[in-house]
């Protein structure tokens, strides 16, 4: 018996012989906080569906708890969702609501009333129980939304961006009230965002997706720090990206050829000579130096500051390199260094520490 | 002086609307056979109406027919709504567009359509003929204004009662129609309003021995102005604001 | 489970299916047919095929009747619209709190019995009636004048009749149009002209259309109003069907007259439906 609560086996899903999703091998454990992320059409949505069972898979397989659940319909899989808008009953109170799949399984009155009043509780909605929903915030539909699935007590529960219609200060909280949720009842949470700051933190693991395939599965830190392709790259996080070649190759220490200089790095990939690669370096690992500063430019790209935007804890900088290529750099305030204050136009070096980029094999984009 | 203006305006087209059925309305208490002045004040004509035991006939005849129509059409356009809405099958757009022009389609046509088919079927005229046409006719309206309802819920309703384990029936019976109650009765009550107003459907499919009230009211008037026209129509008129104010009060209340 | 669930569906899609089939579609199949029929004085419908009653149609008579009804229902059509579009646009801009009561004020005709809001413009046409003591009173004619039993009437009872149907798709159409559109226009420099023309007319086509249709449509056929406020001349379509129905017996001659009739209305039908794209057709209630 492996660890496995959901795995799919090259599953495939195409509707009317339009290619939604190609080939996907998954393996969910259980009681991880996995999230699906990528942007809108990517796929991700129609995953969770073929999971929850309102479709089914063109070809392929999926197991849940070991089990082929193939034409298996939405209720007997022990998977349950919550919606994006919550889809809750209008015309019943929070207490209907959430008893309505006890009562669908015709469950004794006491157990249900025992039930519900304990996910109410956990939810933190226990007063709310003769409300409708209507006359609920957003956040609270939302527990409502959840305490609903989970009163069924499914193995997994999918959410489809819950959180989207919310605020973004909602939002937060909501964040770490679901993180919070799920170590508490110990049920896997597949989950399905757009945004991937929501995505890094929040998950366990997360899938990126995009155009119908998985590109990467990992932690929120292994899909930061080392994206497998330019496309996980950019979706996560912002990057500047440098095209470059190979010029020598030892070991795992390579030569690298960037704007007509050479500069040594490090990479677990391997490389041949000659071959064109992206080096990719994420805005808070650039460092700007303003003249005054530098001694030796060797190592460094100059450039122009074309935009300075002030964030509060950060300044990002919009520097124009000498190539004509625009690069972010994001500077932290440090109380020891008060020369921040960076004048659209002035010219600036650009550079960062040998072991912080990511190179990929070139794409042609 | 804009704000005057547009005043007047509405002022005059409501004047229009209101002054003829207004001056109906007080010229059915007026005391006089044909005169246009005011001759005292009289419930003669109402007096002569309700004692008027065909005319009775007639309006019990309308409310059977109206009620039975609407109800069955409240039934098969509901479930056509529903199923429009929620199932995907061969000829849905058919389906859709068939009903839209049975909207449009004239009264008349739909008149004497039903009376070729009547009279070949061998389908005595009377109550069953306007039965079945007075259902055909109020179908569409039911359809329409429950499937314009349904569509404003959120879809994923249904979807998220089907992972809770909800059956069908279930879904039918404990979501569709508690939150669908309201555009059904508003069907019904069109329908019922339909069924009683129709004279141009009704005059082709009635048969002699089930006179119902709008051809019983037209043939009256065809005859002229009596004062016991103007009471009967003040009273349906009473009757016909009556369920209008109770449908807007029912109608306002959210589920 | 599933076996349950398609017995719902299978009902539901049966009986209306069949209640469509049996009632309008074969009916409107059979017309067709009847049009074809010969007329004899014992069957109302018998055999051969002919063409007849479609040549019969080319008598100047009936081109006449068909000319008149579509005239007299255009311009009735043009006057609702004239007065109804006002009275729609200031009724949905209305920032009143009473402006429920002034809507449900248009709903009230609306749902009141066409005929016998008919019959009251009797008492207000007839000589001797409201509109001529009136005139009158004020000395504007001298002897009493009757307007009962004219085309005049005849149009004014139809106005009367239709004209909540061209107010009510309109209202609701223009209530959608989005306020800031208009402010937007304004703000960009356009005058009120320009902005009713190329900002709110656009925008409320829809609405026009859908009312226009429902008032076209019945104009032509409501036939107890000719029957009831007209002239033995005031005849329009709806009164020659049913004369040729229930009167003259003749009822091949009467569904040549509908199955015209009705391809007319398909093809002005057919090119409202390509001009508005197929949208918004359940605008209307």
């Amino acid at each position: 018996m492996t660890n496995n609560i959901i795995e799919l086996r090259d599953v495939s899903k195409s509707i009317n012989d339009h290619s939604i999703l190609s080939d996907l091998n998954l393996e969910v454990r259980n009681g991880e906080f996995l999230t699906l992320l990528g942007p809108s059409g990517c796929g991700k949505t129609t995953l969770l569906r073929l999971i929850s069972g309102f479709e089914d898979p063109t070809t392929g397989t999926i197991f849940i708890n070991g089990k082929d659940v193939n034409g298996l319909p939405p209720h007997l899989r022990h998977v349950h969702t919550v919606f994006q808008s919550y889809a809750l009953f209008p015309h019943m109170t929070v207490f209907e609501n959430v008893a309505f799949g006890l009562r669908c399984q015709k469950l004794p009155k006491d157990e249900i009333n025992q039930r519900v009043a304990e996910v109410l509780k956990t939810v933190k909605l226990e007063k709310y129980a003769k409300r409708k929903p209507d006359q609920l915030s957003g956040g609270q539909q939302q527990r409502v939304a959840i305490a609903r699935a989970v009163v069924n007590r499914p193995l997994v529960l999918l959410l489809d961006e819950p959180l989207s219609s919310l605020d973004y200060r909602l939002r937060k909280t909501m964040q770490i009230e679901l993180k919070q949720l799920q170590r508490k009842l110990g049920i896997t949470f597949i989950f399905v965002t757009h945004d991937q700051e929501e995505a890094l933190s929040m998950s366990d693991r997360v899938v990126v997706m995009h155009e119908g395939c998985i590109e990467q599965i990992g932690t929120p830190r292994q899909v930061y720090e080392a994206p497998q392709n330019l496309t996980v790259a950019q979706f996560i996080g912002e990057a500047n990206i440098f095209d470059s070649e190979i010029v020598a190759v030892d070991g795992n220490q390579l030569t690298v050829n960037i704007q007509g200089k050479h500069r040594t790095i490090k990479s677990p990939r391997s490389f041949a000579v000659n071959q064109k690669v992206h080096i990719l370096v994420r805005p808070e690992d650039l460092r700007v130096w303003d003249h005054a500063e530098v001694e030796n430019s060797n190592n460094m790209y100059p450039g122009v500051v074309e935009e300075v935007i002030y964030k509060g804890t950060t300044v990002d900088l919009m520097v124009r390199l000498a190539n004509g290529q625009l690069v972010a750099a994001t500077e932290f305030f440090d109380e020891d260094d008060d020369r921040l204050e960076y004048a659209i136009g002035e010219p600036v070096f650009a550079t960062w520490l040998s072991g912080w980029e990511v190179v990929l094999p070139h794409e042609t984009p | 002086m804009k704000h005057i203006s547009s005043s007047s305006y509405l002022t005059a087209i409501y004047l229009f609307f209101y002054i003829p059925i207004l001056v109906l309305i007080a010229y059915s208490f007026n005391n006089a056979q044909y005169s246009l002045v005011w001759h005292g004040f009289s419930m003669r004509w109402y007096n002569d109406l309700f004692s008027d035991s065909d005319l009775w006939v007639a309006v019990l005849h309308s409310c059977i027919l109206g009620i039975s129509a609407a109800t069955i059409a409240m039934c098969i356009g509901g479930l056509t709504a529903i199923s429009l809405y929620r199932y995907h099958f061969f000829g849905r757009k058919i389906l859709y567009g068939l009903i839209f022009i049975l909207i449009l389609s004239p009264d008349i046509v739909m008149g004497i359509s039903l009376l070729i088919l009547f009279s070949l079927l061998q389908v005595t005229l009377g109550f069953w003929s306007l039965l079945l046409a007075h259902i055909t006719f109020c179908i569409p309206f039911v359809v329409v204004t429950v499937y314009s309802r349904i569509v404003s819920f959120d879809e994923y309703i249904f979807e998220a009662a089907k992972d809770l384990g909800a059956k069908d029936s279930v879904i039918l019976t404990r979501i569709i129609l508690p939150l669908l109650w309201p555009a059904l009765f508003s069907g019904w009550l069109l329908s019922f309003t339909l069924s009683i107003d129709d004279v141009i459907i009704s005059y082709f499919v009635a048969g002699p021995d089930f006179e119902i009230l709008p051809l019983k009211i037209y043939s009256m008037v065809r005859l002229g102005v009596k004062p016991e026209i103007n009471a009967l129509c003040a009273v349906t008129f009473g009757l016909t604001l009556t369920l209008i104010v109770i449908s807007q009060v029912i109608l306002r209340k959210k589920p | 489970m599933k076996h349950h669930d398609g017995i719902l569906k299978f009902f539901s899609l049966s009986i209306i299916w069949l209640w469509l089939v049996i009632f309008a579609l074969l009916p409107f199949c059979l017309v067709t047919l009847a049009s074809f029929a010969s007329h004899d004085d014992i069957h109302l419908l018998s055999f051969p095929v002919t063409f007849a009653n479609f040549q019969e149609l080319n008598n100047s008579i009936y081109v006449k009747i068909f000319k008149q009804s579509f005239y007299i229902a255009g311009i009735c059509t043009l006057i609702c619209l004239l007065l109804g579009y006002p009275f729609a646009y200031i009724i949905a801009r209305m920032q009143s709190r009473y402006k429920s009561l002034f809507t449900l004020l248009i709903v009230i005709p609306f749902w009141t019995s066409s005929l016998i809001r008919t019959y009251s413009m009797i008492t207000m046409l007839k000589p001797k009636g409201v509109i001529s003591s009136i005139l009158m009173a004020l000395g504007i004619i001298d002897k009493p004048l009757s307007l009962l039993f004219t085309d005049t009437a005849v149009m004014i009872g139809l106005v009367y009749n239709l004209l909540p149907f061209m107010i009510l798709p309109l209202l609701t159409n223009i209530e959608r149009l989005d306020n800031r559109l208009v402010d937007a226009a304004r703000d960009l420099g356009a005058n009120r002209f320009t902005t009713f023309r190329k900002i709110i007319l656009p925008l409320t086509m829809p609405g026009i259309l859908s009312g226009c249709i429902l008032v076209f449509l019945p104009a032509m056929t409501i036939f107890y109003i000719p029957d009831l406020l007209g002239g033995s001349k005031s005849i329009l379509l709806g009164n020659l069907i049913q004369n040729q129905f229930l009167i003259a017996q003749n009822w091949p001659l009467g569904s040549a007259i509908s199955v015209v009739f009705t391809l007319m209305l398909a093809i002005l039908l057919f090119i409202y439906w390509r001009s508005t794209g197929k949208k918004e057709h359940r605008e209307f209630l």
